[in-house]
This record gives C-alpha cells, sequence and structure tokens, in this order.
C-alpha cells in the first residue's frame, strides 16, 4: 500500500497559494479571498490521496490549479520532479496526457452534441494517439472496462444515467492513459447505489492500471474508503494529514475530530460523545488570525495562543497536525 | 386511540406522453404518531418527495392523487376537504421543510417578515406582534443574535442560518406535524448536526410529529422512531428503525446498506446493487427490484405484497415471513 522508501513522489506540491482579487469598491479594493493559503501535499504512485473538507475550504480549487485550469498565485507543483507551473504550451499537452480529471457533474463535463464515442476519442485524436479505426477500437475496450455496452458510442450523452454518464467521465479519463486522476467529488452526486459501483470501479482500475488519484471529496466515509492518505482541509490550510486508518482512528484536529463525528454513521451504535460544532465555517475572504479554526474550536486548553499564532502542521504520532494542543486533543 | 396521521393506499398518476398513466407514487400506506419521527427513505426517483407534496396537495400538474387514496389527519380524510380547507392544513397543521432554502425563501423579503407572514396566515395578529413571535423564533431555532438577523435578507444568510429560518416559517403557524423533505443534504456535515440535533430538540419540545424524507441511511439512524424504505413508487419495508437496521428483510435494504461507506470498522470493499433505479414507464410487472435482486426466483414475476417478516416488520418480497 505504501511507496518504498525513498521512492520520489509522483505528485509534490509544495506552499500553493491561490488568492482571488475581489473587485475593488468605491475605489477601495477589499481584502483577497484566500482559497488556498499555503497547501503541501505528497502522493506516491499507484496511490491515493483523499483531499476532505468542508464546501468552501479551498479543496477544489487545489485540484484545479494542480491540472493548470487555474493559475497559482505563488508556490510549486511538481509532477515526477517537473514544475507544472513552469510548463509551455507544448509541455503543457503532454502533461494533460498524464495527468487527467474526473468532475462531480458528468453531464456538465460531457458536450451534449458529441456522441460518446466521439466523447471518448477527442483526447486520444488531440494527443494523435492511433490511426482512426484503433482509436475506435479503442473506445470500445474502453466502454467495456467502465461497464458499459460497447454499442453505446453511438449514443448522446442525455440518453444516459447520472451513474452511466460518470462512468463514460472516467472511460473520458482513461483514454489518454493518464498516470494521475484528479477526481474532483466524482461520486457526490449519485445515489447510494451507484455510488458504491463507481467507487469499486475506481479501485478496480486502480489496480489494473497502477493510476494515483488525488481524490477531493467532503464526505470523509467515501474518502475513507477508497484513500491510502488523508489531507483534512479547512479554509485554504490543511489542518491534518497521515495515512488514512491512523487519520480515522485516532484524528489530532479538533476540526477532524469534529468532522468525524458529525458524520452520520448507519448504524444503530450509539454515537459516542457526538460533537456537534457551533456555527458556520468563516468566510475565506476574513479567516480568524492565528489559528482558523479556533472560532468553533472545542478544545479544553484553546488559549490567547490559538488566536495570535498560526498553527504549522508538526509531526505528531505518525501523523501531521496543525494544532498547538493536539497532544491533549480529547 | 386515532393516529395522528394516516395515509392508505396514496396513489399518485401522471399522464405520460405515449397516452398511457404512470403512478410515481403506487399504494403507499403509513401511519404517524404524535410526537415521533418516520423516515421515508430511498434514492431517486422512489416517489418519496412525491409523496410528502401529496400529503399536502402539492402535486405538481398533470399529476394527481388518486380518489382512491386516504390521506386522515386525526381521523379526517384530507382528500374530501377544499382548497380552502386544504390551506388552513397547509403550513397550519402540517408544515414543511424543504431541501434547498434558497429556492424556498422569498429573495427580496427579510427572514423576519417572511416567518411573520407565516405566522399572520393562521392566526390574526398585529404585524409587530407577528415580528416580536418571529424573533422569538429565531431564537428558538438556535440563530444567535435574532433581533438582528430579523432584519436580513436571505442572500446575507449562510446556507445553515437560510435552512433554520425555513424551519422558524414552518413553526409558525405551531404545526402537528413537520415535512422535512431531505432538510440537511445542501449543507454542510457540521452544520448538517445541528439541524438534525435542532429538529430532534423541536420535536421533544412541541410533541410535533416529523416525517423525514432522505435518501441518507446515516441521517435516519438514531433520529428516525420508525422507516419505511421506498423502491419504485411503493414502499418495500416498513419497521421500527432498529429492526430494519439491525435486520433488514429486503434484498434492496441489505443493498443500501451493503452501498454505503463507514466510518468506523473494517474497511471492506463495498457490495453495491447492480444495474440503475428503473424510471416509472419501465417498472417490471412483477416485484419491481426483482431484474437487480441477487435473489430473485420464479415467483417474483408476479408483485408480492407488504408482508410480515417479523412482528411489526413487514416487507415486500417473496423471502420475508414464514412462507420463505
Amino acid at each position: 500500500m505504501t511507496a518504498p522508501a525513498g521512492a520520489a513522489p509522483l505528485l509534490e506540491v509544495r506552499d500553493l497559494v491561490k488568492h482571488y482579487r475581489a473587485r475593488a469598491m468605491l475605489g477601495r479594493s477589499s481584502p483577497p479571498v484566500r482559497a488556498v493559503d499555503g497547501v503541501s501535499l505528497t502522493l506516491g504512485r499507484g496511490q491515493t490521496l483523499g483531499l476532505v473538507g468542508e464546501s468552501g475550504c479551498g479543496k477544489t480549487t487545489v485540484g484545479r490549479t494542480i491540472i493548470r485550469l487555474q493559475e497559482p498565485t505563488s508556490g510549486r507543483a511538481l509532477l515526477d520532479g517537473t514544475d507544472i507551473f513552469a510548463l509551455g504550451p507544448d509541455a503543457l499537452r503532454a502533461f494533460r496526457r498524464r495527468v487527467q480529471m474526473i468532475f462531480q457533474d458528468p453531464y456538465g463535463s460531457l458536450n451534449p452534441r458529441m456522441t460518446v464515442g466521439d466523447a471518448i476519442a477527442e483526447g486520444m485524436d488531440i494527443h494523435h494517439i492511433g490511426t482512426r479505426p484503433q482509436r475506435r477500437g479503442r473506445v470500445a475496450t474502453l466502454l467495456e472496462e467502465v461497464g458499459l455496452d460497447a454499442s453505446y458510442a453511438s449514443r448522446y450523452p442525455h440518453e444516459f444515467s447520472g451513474g452511466q454518464r460518470q462512468r463514460i467521465g472516467i472511460a473520458r479519463a482513461l483514454a489518454v492513459e493518464p498516470e494521475l486522476i484528479i477526481c474532483d467529488e466524482p461520486v457526490s452526486s449519485l445515489d447510494v447505489s451507484v455510488q458504491a459501483q463507481v467507487l469499486n470501479l475506481l479501485s478496480d482500475l486502480q489496480r489494473a492500471r497502477r493510476l494515483s488519484y488525488l481524490f477531493i471529496a467532503h464526505d470523509l466515509a467515501v474518502v475513507r474508503q477508497v484513500a491510502d492518505r488523508i489531507a483534512v482541509m479547512y479554509l485554504g490550510r490543511i489542518v491534518e494529514t497521515g495515512a488514512a486508518d491512523r487519520v480515522l482512528s485516532s484524528p489530532r484536529h479538533p476540526y477532524t475530530v469534529a468532522l468525524r463525528s458529525a458524520v452520520p454513521e448507519a448504524s444503530m451504535a450509539p454515537a459516542a460523545g457526538r460533537i456537534v460544532l457551533s456555527g458556520d465555517p468563516p468566510s475565506p475572504a476574513a479567516p480568524p488570525p492565528g489559528c482558523a479554526f479556533h472560532t468553533r474550536c472545542f478544545h479544553p486548553k484553546r488559549d490567547e495562543r490559538c488566536r495570535t499564532e498560526r498553527p504549522e502542521l508538526r509531526p505528531l504520532g505518525g501523523v501531521q497536525v496543525a494544532c498547538h494542543h493536539a497532544e491533549s486533543t480529547p | 386511540m386515532t393516529p395522528l396521521l394516516e395515509v392508505r393506499d396514496l396513489r399518485v398518476s401522471f399522464p405520460e406522453s405515449g397516452g398511457g398513466t404512470i403512478h410515481p407514487v403506487d399504494g403507499v400506506s403509513f401511519t404517524l404518531e404524535r410526537g415521533r419521527t418516520l423516515a421515508l427513505v430511498g434514492e431517486s426517483g422512489c416517489g418519496k418527495s412525491l409523496t410528502g407534496l401529496a400529503l399536502l396537495r402539492l402535486v405538481p400538474s398533470p399529476g394527481r392523487v388518486e380518489a382512491s387514496s386516504a390521506i386522515r389527519l386525526e381521523g379526517k380524510d384530507l382528500m374530501s376537504f377544499d382548497e380552502r380547507a386544504m390551506r388552513e392544513v397547509r403550513g397550519g397543521r402540517i408544515g414543511m421543510v424543504f431541501q434547498d432554502p434558497m429556492t424556498s425563501l422569498n429573495p427580496v423579503l427579510t427572514a423576519g417578515d417572511q416567518i411573520a407572514e407565516g405566522v399572520r396566515a393562521h392566526r390574526s395578529v398585529s404585524r409587530s406582534d407577528a415580528l416580536a413571535r418571529a424573533e422569538a423564533l429565531l431564537g428558538e431555532v438556535g440563530i444567535a443574535d435574532p433581533a438582528r438577523r430579523l432584519h436580513e435578507y436571505p442572500h446575507q444568510l449562510s446556507g445553515g442560518m437560510r435552512q433554520r429560518v425555513m424551519i422558524s416559517i414552518a413553526l409558525a403557524a405551531e404545526p402537528e406535524i413537520l415535512i422535512a423533505d431531505e432538510p440537511t443534504t445542501a449543507l454542510d456535515v457540521t452544520v448538517q448536526a445541528q439541524i438534525l440535533e435542532l429538529l430532534d430538540r423541536l420535536r421533544l419540545e412541541r410533541g410535533m410529529a416529523v416525517l423525514l424524507i432522505t435518501h441518507d441511511l446515516g441521517v435516519v439512524a438514531g433520529r428516525a422512531d420508525d422507516m419505511c424504505v421506498m423502491y419504485a413508487g411503493q414502499i418495500v419495508e416498513r419497521a421500527s428503525t432498529r429492526q430494519v437496521f439491525e435486520a433488514p428483510a429486503h434484498p434492496y435494504t441489505r443493498g443500501l446498506f451493503g452501498s454505503v461507506p463507514t466510518i468506523a470498522g473494517p474497511r471492506e470493499r463495498l457490495t453495491p446493487i447492480s444495474g440503475s433505479v428503473p424510471p416509472p414507464t419501465a417498472w417490471p410487472g412483477g416485484c419491481r427490484f426483482a431484474p437487480r435482486c441477487p435473489e430473485r426466483f420464479a415467483r417474483c414475476d408476479s408483485m408480492p405484497s407488504l408482508r410480515g417478516a417479523a412482528p411489526g416488520h413487514d416487507a415486500r418480497c417473496w423471502l420475508a415471513g414464514d412462507e420463505a
């Protein structure tokens, strides 16, 4: 499950920052929205890193910046040691063969006037992979690989259910034989029975093709199902990261504790000491000073330091955690 | 004792473009008692939301509730009520909260005005008394600084606060029943927990009955006393929540449990249900779950009734109960 010690990671993100300039009003400029405010991540080959957090925490922006759908404000992202943000147009095209993305809304990401076959073949066309008949054959193989009938190639996206469309989106991403797929909430719009099918499919494909996933989701239970490692985001920063089982079985950051406790578990086992946070996450345009979580924190030892000094990620018990009082988290 | 709400053989029909008729809600029966929470659980298209709308006669046109259906509120059949009497019930005796508060709230009215409107629709009080009541309701649903929030517009509120405002509006007329249709689906998980706690507290404090409509088994666990699992317009399993969670009797319910990833315990491969939910135009003649069922056999070509799998525990499956 884990990468051999010393092996270079496939993806390495260092101090990624993405600020959005808010429009100046009445001549005064408002503070920027700090969507991503210094995020570092490492993803090993053949592994899945689950990036989890609630809406507005910046997780989607991290994914979109890594694949260059958005330009970063600062920071670095390395794929096999090559700086993604420094790629010129030609190198960027080659990069897009290696890194693909799957979106939450498969319908929104498929051209309604393009047949499913053409949509899947589009990437191969752009990258001049194979001859035309070879591409046709490849489309049929891909459709079958994601559990669809090869005859669907001549049909249009609107003829399919949400789950089938997500399978089409996966086939489309696989067509160029990527090494890394950024999955942005890939199952959150699907019914549970179909969600389970897609999660199993992603696991099977990973094993068969040695794919790496950056799996972005808000649902901690879904992330646990697929991820080797987890990074928990809150207001643009990672507050805890480590091996998935470790982070979820004994979370050290109070936010991770609360997030895990809030997951509605389909079980009658009594939820021991459910923690219900008060209030909503603050706006990333005006993150609280010090620890951004201090306004909602329930840690018995929270103090002045939490309000003034921003905690950095530090190693503790095999994970990395950004909390001044992580040693005594209840 | 007469149950608070009794639904018998509820059928909703829609004309089909080809000239036929479809029944997205097809013979649904359940009972809701005072002070209890009953969950209607199922995936999209199972008919759970339409069931909630049908109780309030809010089925979108050209759909209609078939005359053979019975919806009895304290023994009185709502089917026989005229539109005026239904308006008294709607928002009066039965309140409703929907998934997306942004589309249900009026963007050009303040939170206070909308709650006050709800208060005045069912009670003759002055505008200022209604606003005072609105402020008290905002406090009751856990909004900090209600005096200030009273004068804010929906866009100034967070998603969680909007849902609290929606709940205040539903509570304005002191309903006996609250229908909550996916009340937390659009909210972040930490905020979802707050809203579920709130609904539970209101039920206890006011002795209200709650009909909780959701796709999420996790939301049902520990919140609902009883539950009905719906599939393709029908209830396929009906029992106390504990019974269903401890011994699900319908293969569909078991399939749902096998599909849900868990946060604790060993990490196992999910065991999903094959295929997907068919549209009402493609429901099979016999058991509607049979084409996806791993346990189907010859008898499933005919439709099973909702039958006793155990005392107080019904399932629409030929394998349920003693005849298996």
